[in-house]
């Protein structure tokens, strides 16, 4: 068994985007983390591997020096064995497609057989990269899971559904699962760890190593500009007796807001 | 594990890294295990079990404070789950050497760390933080046999310490302590005695508690001469319970969390207890706790008006109060609290005197570093120096940091008005909490005495010139940086003439008269704290002014500097007022005319 991590580093919950002033790019006022749901697939790779025995090798695609300190402060202190960087100028501007197309063919070349992703950034929100990677990779995939077990290489799992409901998913590895809030707990790393965790492997493959070529990850759909979202529209104060106001209220929330 | 702008690591790491030069540190041997990414990463870790773990807890634990019953205290679950993840993480080793167990950080990182979880909970931290004291000292002074039996369960948090000084009849006048220490025929000895203020002295977080007694051998002589220092187990080697128990908590103004305790050693006939150091050298192996805890006490007092001053900042540019001045329409919309000038004043002094304090404290904490790798290296000159310098600032972190920490809190309450001044907003917290610091680990007045008293004027001046040495030399850079900082370096240049001409004259006049000379050492201690500090903002400036332009947090730094020299540095020609010739009015008042 070896056990794979998808660990995108993206600006914090807290951190203030701002586009820049001809929308071609954002900068970032603010700390950058391996994001949320990551954590929680990092808490289950390292679950996998204390039940296992296994190696866990952890993949992100692009980065630099900040990228690599929260990989090494994080992912490797809590207890990956190694990580993989893919740096390549062609990843620049790479779309979904690209991004899985990386990850996938790092993860065929470690040889792993199950691979942990959160279920989604919390920068783009694509929520596309975990599936394709799956569907690259001809593995099963089962999303948003907040439980599972693994006997074997066989795996049965429990998705969480909108409106409550819960799916139970069973299937063989390998596979490809991407974590929902509820999962796990993530723990937080050990000082001793942390520190250690300056010796542990880090490589940076270009994609020529992983016998992808620019051709492979050029986007097919290219981002054209960012900006700021409409600033909301200013509150309206009722006015009148309690009686006009509430039939006021109920005609905005039925007639514009659409909620009743 | 969330970033909060409540605890922004890049206002340590600004000071870690673009004052104090932490990176340069690391090239000593001393230090080639790590690195500055991990040490990020290492101050990242902090910030998240101190934003996630401790200040959730903070107001609960400040409501239901420790409880005593048959001579035993207990804390509460979230006291043991705070500092359970405190020592799970592995912070309780940081400071110590690879050789013993520990990480070998530098006392730079050490502080930092300690500053984060001091602005999420002071009280709570205090439990780990004041065994590291305990087993730092340990370690300086203790036996081998003590070492091997006592350093690796504290290093690795499953005992903690304590530091058992104060009595009944002797707080701050240590002179007057009368625990007797008798001589059993094993080598050990019997301590009886009550003591009086001891953090933690019992507790259910840690299997055993290695009290630090100070007690008089029988036949020692009278005053601090005659003090030994005693290592004095809650469960002694063979499992038994020592002699020793808790007979009554003090119901605080803060720092609820942190039990405090009257503390009975051998009232069933004596309590057994090791020598730690030499007879009668107590005090001396006692100060070396004592001095890293008051450093501790600044870091953590300073920590505290950071979180007073991050919580006010977040209250100010929500709350929307008020109008423009210039606006005369009522139905216009409300603006933050911000907009308003004495608002804004209320917050830039918070953070001048806040993150002033936090650079005063985390240089001192450089020094102790430098001093290391001097040590390391066989450069004993150097050393000394260090340990010199270190000497003069120590009273001056302790007492300034916690002096003008609480001041800022006080300014923290403004910033909320009412609200403020109730138990659903942290800054009453914090206050309370803060106002500890003043008073402990050597009350402020006692530090400004052994400021001027003892350590500015060692060395027939030496210690003063060192510090002079070091303000000038800032001076120096700053004349010739940038207009911000070359404006400032003139300003501090005549407060630090005021200082050296103040201090001359005083050392100069006090075999003459020495009861007024130390009577008005408070103002001195000011008027050093602000000059040095104001060398410190000049430090932020050189480091902030180049990148300023396009940079909110830089430009902030520019703006607090600017406060302090303009709002708290033209204090220092008041104080040098005071000193020169000396104001004798308290000292000539009788005690039965007040």
């Amino acid at each position: 068994m070896k056990v794979g991590l998808c660990a995108k580093v993206t600006a914090d919950t807290d951190a203030r985007l701002k586009a820049s002033a001809d929308g071609s790019s954002f900068e970032v006022n603010g700390k950058v983390v391996v994001g949320p749901y990551d954590a929680f697939a990092v808490e289950e790779a390292i679950k996998t591997k204390e039940k296992f025995k296994c190696e866990v090798v952890s993949f992100t695609v692009g980065g630099g020096d900040d990228v690599v300190a929260q990989l090494r402060g994080t992912v490797l202190a809590l207890g990956a064995d190694k990580a993989v960087v893919v740096s390549d100028p062609a990843l620049a501007g790479t779309d979904s497609l690209g991004v899985a197309r990386t990850l996938a063919a790092a993860i065929k070349k470690e040889g792993c057989d199950v691979v942990f992703c959160g279920k989604q950034a919390i920068d783009d929100d694509n929520v596309q990269v975990p599936a394709m990677v799956a569907e690259l990779l001809g593995w099963a995939q089962v999303s948003r899971i907040v439980e599972l077990e693994i006997e074997g290489t066989d795996f049965k799992a429990t998705r969480s559904m909108d409106g409550g409901v819960r799916e139970v998913v069973a299937g063989s590895l390998p596979a490809v699962f991407t974590a929902e809030r509820g999962l796990n707990t993530p723990r937080y790393p050990k000082l001793p760890a942390v520190i250690a965790a300056k010796k542990k492997p880090l490589e940076t493959p270009d994609l020529a190593a992983l016998g992808l070529s620019g051709g492979d990850v050029a986007a097919k759909a290219v981002t054209t500009a960012y900006g700021a979202p409409p600033e909301r529209p200013k509150g309206r104060k009722l006015e009148g007796d309690v009686d006009t106001m509430v039939s006021e209220l109920v005609r905005l929330l039925r007639e514009e807001v659409k909620v009743l | 594990m969330t970033t909060t702008d409540l605890m922004p690591t890049r206002d340590l790491r600004f000071l870690l890294e673009e004052v104090h030069g932490l990176g340069d540190l690391l090239t000593a041997d001393r230090y080639a295990h790590t690195d500055l990414d991990t040490l990020r990463s290492v101050l990242d870790l902090a910030r998240d079990v101190a934003h996630d773990v401790f200040l959730p807890l903070a107001p609960k634990l400040d409501a239901e404070e420790p409880t005593l019953a048959d001579g035993r205290v207990t804390v509460p679950e979230g006291t043991k789950t705070a500092v359970g993840a405190f020592v799970e993480a592995g912070f309780q080793a940081t400071s110590f050497s690879l050789e013993d167990g520990g990480m070998q950080l530098p006392a730079m990182i050490t502080e930092a760390v300690l500053a984060f979880f001091s602005a999420a909970s002071a009280p709570v931290v205090s439990y780990p933080a004041l065994a590291m004291a305990a087993a730092g000292m340990l370690r300086a002074h203790g036996s081998e046999e003590l070492r091997q039996r006592y350093l690796a369960p504290m290093i690795e948090g499953r005992w903690f310490g304590t530091m058992a000084l104060s009595e009944p009849q002797a707080g701050s006048s240590l002179a007057d302590l009368t625990t007797a220490a008798r001589p059993a025929d094993d080598g050990t000895y019997r301590l009886v005695g009550n003591k009086m203020w001891i953090t933690a002295a019992d507790h259910d977080l840690t299997e055993n508690i290695v009290h630090f007694v100070l007690a008089r051998i029988e036949g020692a002589p009278a005053g601090t001469r005659g003090i030994s220092l005693f290592l004095v187990p809650k469960i002694l080697p063979d499992g038994t319970h020592n002699d020793v128990r808790v007979v009554g908590l003090n119901h605080k103004l803060g720092y609820r969390p942190a039990a405090n305790t009257v503390f009975a050693i051998g009232d069933q006939g004596g309590a057994v207890g090791w020598l730690v150091g030499e007879p009668h050298q107590g005090l001396r192996c006692m100060f070396h706790m004592m001095n890293e805890a008051r450093i501790a006490v600044g870091l953590s007092a300073s920590a505290m008006g950071w979180a007073g001053y991050r919580h006010s900042l977040r209250y100010a540019r929500e709350r929307l109060q008020g109008r423009p001045l210039t606006s005369k329409d009522p139905t216009s919309p409300q603006v933050p609290l911000t907009e308003h000038a004495d608002v804004r004043r209320l917050l830039l002094s918070q953070k001048a005197l806040a993150e002033g304090g936090l650079a005063l404290a985390l240089w001192a904490a450089r020094l102790v570093d430098e001093g290391r790798v001097a040590a390391d290296r066989g450069d004993d000159a150097t050393a000394g120096q260090l340990a010199m310098l270190l000497d003069v600032v120590t009273p001056i972190v302790k007492g300034w940091c916690s002096h003008y920490g609480v001041a800022a809190n006080d300014e923290a309450i403004q910033v909320h008005g009412g609200y403020g001044y109730t138990r659903d907003y942290a800054v009453e917290r914090i206050w309370r909490d803060n106002r500890l610091n003043p008073i402990h680990e050597g009350t402020n007045g006692i530090q400004a005495m052994d400021l001027l008293g003892r350590k500015v004027g060692a060395g027939q001046g030496a210690a003063a010139m060192l510090l002079m040495a070091r303000l000038q030399d800032g001076i120096a850079r700053g004349r010739a940086a940038g207009p911000v900082a070359s404006a400032l370096a003139g300003e501090l240049a005549v407060a630090v003439e005021r200082l050296a001409t103040t201090t001359t004259t005083l050392l100069l006049g006090a075999p003459k008269d020495p009861a007024a000379f130390l009577a008005n050492a408070t103002p001195y201690l000011h008027l050093a704290g602000h000059t040095v500090v104001a060398w410190l903002w000049l430090e932020q400036v050189l480091a902030a002014e180049p990148g300023a332009e396009g940079d909110a947090f830089l430009r902030g730094k520019l703006a607090a500097a600017r406060y302090f020299y303009r709002w708290e540095l033209p204090r220092t020609a008041h104080w040098a007022s005071l000193l020169a010739p000396i104001d004798r009015t308290p000292l000539d008042t009788d005690p039965d005319d007040l």
